[in-house]
């Protein structure tokens, strides 16, 4: 008996985070660099599979991915069934760091995409001398509102098919259909209120533009990779973030959108190759 | 141009299963003209050409014409591809009881998709 397994192996780490104990589900994939990955909001891990299928990647990182609480194979914390799940910039970076020391991550290469692209430029900014290097994939410095947020979370509108439906037309047009609809499909998968509330963070709490240029690309160098097609955080955003910080390296990704590592991983990874060359030899 | 909708959608089997919940009257507005589509159970029963004297709707979706015709091109340039798109640029306006229209959003953003040259995904 021989079937083709992938290379990702996946276990639950027991990690007490804001004080209460949770089972925190993280895969891996690959020896050599830490690159640590952060999923979308309302997503989860399994976003990263393609890099963590990928030999030009995983010969010479190991590349982690876990799922936040909440998401994917991730539990709530124990309580949650009273408790409206809302994600905050101080939990959000407390978590980054807690799983870093967690997994002894030695300044680990951080890439994250649309809210993890977001907190990405939070910990570019305050936690800088941790990170080999920072990738920001749709980092914008905020995103005003551009629908009623509450349609994500009511008991009239199944969440599951308005989540997907909300976030389907982000991806860009060349997409493979498999992996678009993949994409969409852990976005069918998330709880129940979960989108809504790492949403408190994108659009509310995680406002740093009045800080992003602050960062000092010389303690942390960072790189910014945006798709043309994404109409949530735009080409257009991506470019003012990088115009207000010096050394930073910004790339607009040709007909990719939102997902680029989970829609068109293969495009994708064009763009990405080139990043972690130039971060190695540095 | 419009009228076409009726054909398309329920000529999409998937489409209309998708919709098999879905009974409304809704108001299309493309610049001056507005339709009124009804919809039974997924299929699109009407397609009315205005002007209407009192229209009734569950909802109405809003954009000029120019916008329509981005959003209906074959290859939609980015910002035109999708609904939310147009909302996200607030150059479509959806007002009136807006669960209906979420809680069907697939529905209506591949059933307006319909309209792009034949053979175009939503």
């Amino acid at each position: 008996m021989s079937v083709p397994f992938e290379p990702i192996v996946g276990r639950y780490m027991r990690l007490d985070l804001f004080g209460r104990p949770h089972r925190i589900y993280v895969e891996q994939a690959g020896e050599g660099t830490p690159l640590l990955c952060l999923h979308t909001a309302g997503s989860d891990g399994r976003q990263y599979r393609a890099l963590m299928n990928d030999a030009r990647i995983t010969s010479n990182h190991r590349v982690i991915a876990f799922d936040m609480p909440w998401h994917g194979k991730s539990s709530p914390p124990s309580g949650w069934h009273d408790e409206e799940y809302q994600l905050t910039s101080a939990q959000y970076t407390a978590m980054v760091l807690e799983v870093m020391t967690a997994l002894s991550l030695d300044k680990p290469i951080l890439i994250g995409c649309s809210i993890g692209g977001r907190i990405a430029l939070h910990l570019a900014l305050e936690h800088p001398d941790r990170f080999r290097a920072i990738i920001g994939l749709q980092s914008g410095a905020h995103v005003d509102p551009y629908y009623d947020l509450n349609f994500l979370h009511r008991p009239d509108v199944h969440g599951g098919e308005v989540c997907s439906a909300i976030v389907s037309g982000l991806i860009g047009p060349d997409a493979p259909e498999a992996e678009r609809w993949e994409t969409l499909w852990h976005y069918m998968q998330g709880g129940p209120g979960v989108f809504k509330g790492d949403l408190y963070f994108y659009k509310i709490d995680g406002d740093i533009r009045g800080r992003v240029g602050q960062i000092d690309t010389k303690r942390c160098p960072l790189f910014l990779l945006s798709g043309e097609c994404d109409y949530s955080c735009t080409p257009e955003e991506m470019l003012a973030v990088a115009r207000s910080i010096p050394g930073s390296e910004a790339t607009i990704m040709k007909g990719l959108g939102h997902f680029p590592m989970s829609e068109n991983p293969q495009e994708f990874l064009k763009y990405l190759v080139p990043v972690l060359e130039k971060i190695s030899a540095r | 141009m419009i009228e076409a909708l009726k054909q398309r959608v329920n000529d999409d089997a998937a489409l209309v299963r998708r919709g098999r919940y879905l009974t409304t009257t809704f108001l299309l507005e493309v610049g001056p003209t507005a339709w009124l589509i009804s919809i039974f159970e997924g299929r699109v029963v009407s397609v009315t050409r205005g002007p209407f004297v009192m229209p009734s709707s569950s909802f109405a979706l809003r954009a000029e014409e120019a916008e329509w015709q981005k959003f209906w091109a074959s290859r939609p340039p980015p910002g035109s591809s999708d609904l939310m798109a147009l909302i996200r640029r607030r150059v479509l306006k959806a007002e009136g009881e807006l669960q209906i229209f979420m809680a069907h959003l697939r529905y209506f953003k591949e059933a307006l998709a319909k309209l792009r040259p034949e053979g175009v995904a939503a």
